[in-house]
């Protein structure tokens, strides 16, 4: 047994150094903390933990969470592709502008995000004031939500398409046009399945960020019990009472989902590589 | 393209390799006849019509959805005119939340810059067990909703978390002040450095540094000269990305900050406080500022993305190495 089973060297330096570092401030800052949430969960008994995380109040929570995040998503995967299309296909005035406009969300904080659109959308708003007198109301409602999430959504599906966009070969376009195809057939058999993969997980990532946003929501939704209250603010409440345990039960489901909807898109990031990858 | 090669080539007669692929459409125009070439264009273009609609379709989405709240947030603030927008500031709470926000950012971001580089380089140079696990790990904070993010904070050092009793016996507040709001913020920024730097080290692999090593050059040298340049675009953009969210983070901060006023307080839930107590204007005034501050973020951002698609592009024409290596 000599050195045999020696490790195959590393070229460069700093292996050591770097991964420590990173594996170090990982734990400290991310794993620690998170862990403590899971373990502060089982001071709690089975059935005090179901009861806390579906009391009708939390459930009524949870409905208007994911109902309003899927539809947000939703509504962004539509005007997400056409947007990013509009972006890559056509030259227009504006576009440079509206390409970095895209990003808004990104760089708004959520709190300036929520009370801006409140002011839009309350009855003496912009907006609101024109929609008041046909019996429309968009704030301080579930309608309120769905906005101010779509505002928090809309950069994940163009940021995701568009790149792909950009590399999809037209020569497929051209032959397919030449094989005698119309141009909505050749959008619906031949550019959509290219798109497919990164328009889901674009769907997938505005999805999973309007489950946990919190502060674009809270100044527009009115926050009824029952009827306009999302579930981080349930946990925020919850901390408020120093109902601590049942803060932490919420959050674990809410982070449960969170490792789910990270599984997902990795998932879905990996098979749009495949499908990327099939072309030289 | 027959070279299957995935570099930008410019080896040979490079024609018909650079030009995108419109060009195969206008050669095809030259040599077919005109009737032929309409429909060519046809089949990768739109009628006008459909083309403008769709324009149209998403300006009016961009304008309700983002320029408007943005324009909303200016002329809120200056409702009452510029002396009560200047009012806003004379506060001493608005100052204290300004130097709260900038430095809670001055320590969250170098912080994640040290580790973003540090955790591309591991990932992206190396070759070791758990390395796609370990990527999904430093994804991980951003699928975790900010409320929770404080949330765990709190159970750690709040008065009834596992470091609690040991903190307040050695007199120690990390909850309900500025420690903990700058570790909220580390944590909800964490990824983004280190996510723009992965894929971009990753593509450019280890040839430069290995080059640099062999020629004599030390670690922090192959790192400063050869490294840093090649990634100074993306470790740019990583930044001020992380920077916009330190200074605009609210969720996981209102979770730790206790509300002080003047204390903890920073511009975000300064702005709520001003906010719910119908202080319109003083609220929208601290909030143009937050606003101003993510147009120029987004200023920055699309230069950087000129910047290195002009460096790409240069990096294309460079006469082509000799096939020895």
């Amino acid at each position: 047994m000599t050195t045999a089973k020696r490790a195959p060297k590393r070229v460069l330096p700093g292996f050591n150094l770097t991964l420590g570092f990173t594996l170090f401030y990982l734990s400290v800052i991310v794993l620690i903390p998170l862990s403590a949430l899971l373990f502060k969960t089982f001071n709690l008994s089975w059935e005090q933990f179901v009861a806390a995380v579906t009391s009708p109040r939390v459930l009524a929570s949870y409905r208007l969470t994911f109902g309003a995040s899927f539809l947000a998503a939703l509504v962004n995967s539509v005007f997400g592709l056409l947007v990013a299309w509009v972006l890559v296909r056509y030259q227009f005035p504006g576009k440079k502008i509206m390409d970095a406009l895209v990003d808004l969300p990104f760089a708004l904080p959520t709190a300036v995000a929520g009370i801006s659109l409140t002011a839009l959308l309350a009855s003496n708003g912009w907006i609101g004031s024109l929609l008041e007198p046909h019996g429309i109301q968009l704030a301080f409602n579930r309608n309120g939500v769905v906005i101010a999430l779509i505002f928090i959504g809309l950069p994940f599906v163009v940021r995701t398409v568009q790149p792909v966009l950009e590399d999809a070969e037209k020569e497929l376009e051209e032959a397919a046009t030449c094989l005698g195809a119309t141009r909505w057939q050749t959008f619906r058999f031949v550019i959509f399945p290219t798109i497919a993969p990164a328009l889901l997980t674009g769907f997938a990532m505005a999805f999973a960020r309007a489950i946990g946003e919190y502060g674009s929501v809270i100044f527009i939704a009115g926050n009824m019990p029952m009827v306009s209250e999302i579930t981080p603010l349930i946990i925020i409440g919850k901390l408020e009472q120093y109902d601590y345990a049942g803060a932490t039960a919420v959050a674990v489901v809410m982070l449960g989902f969170s490792f789910l909807m990270l599984l997902v898109i990795n998932s879905l990031q990996s098979w749009q590589r495949k499908r990327g990858g099939a072309q030289p | 393209m027959s070279g299957a090669n995935s570099r930008p080539n410019t080896a040979g007669p490079s024609q018909g390799v650079s030009t995108p692929s419109g060009g195969s459409a206008v050669r095809k125009a030259t040599s077919v006849g005109a009737r032929d070439a309409r429909r060519a264009k046809a089949g990768t273009t739109e009628p006008a019509w459909v083309k403008w609609t769709l324009i149209g379709i998403a300006l009016v989405f961009i304008f309700l959805f983002l320029i408007l709240p943005l324009a909303a947030v200016f002329t809120e603030a200056l409702r009452k005119g510029f002396d009560a927008f200047l009012e806003a500031f004379k506060e001493p709470d608005a100052w204290s939340a300004i130097k709260l926000t900038l430095m809670t950012a001055a320590i969250a971001v170098p912080l994640n810059l040290v580790f973003g580089v540090a955790a591309a380089w591991a990932i992206a140079k190396y070759e070791f067990r758990g390395k796609a696990f370990l990527t999904t790990l430093v994804d991980l904070p951003f699928s975790v909703s900010p409320v929770v993010a404080g949330l765990i904070y709190v159970l750690l050092f709040g008065a009834h978390g596992w470091f609690g009793p040991w903190l307040q016996a050695h007199d120690v507040k990390i909850i309900f002040a500025v420690p903990g709001i700058v570790l909220a913020t580390i944590f909800v920024t964490f990824p983004f450095i280190a996510r723009e730097l992965i894929p971009l080290m990753q593509a450019q692999g280890t040839d430069e540094e290995q080059a640099a090593q062999v020629l004599g050059a030390s670690g922090w040298q192959t790192f400063w000269h050869v490294t840093l340049p090649n990634i100074k675009w993306g470790l740019i953009y990583g930044v001020i990305l992380c920077n916009a969210r330190a200074m605009g983070e609210f969720g996981a901060v209102s979770v730790v900050s206790g509300h002080i006023r003047g204390q903890t307080n920073t511009m975000p839930l300064h702005v709520e406080i001003l906010y719910n107590e119908y202080q319109s204007v003083a609220a929208f005034a601290i909030a143009s500022l937050l606003a101003l501050l993510a147009l120029v973020t987004l200023v920055i951002k699309s230069f950087v993305e000129w910047q290195f698609e002009r460096d790409q592009k240069a990096a294309a024409e460079l006469p082509p190495e000799r096939p020895t290596a």
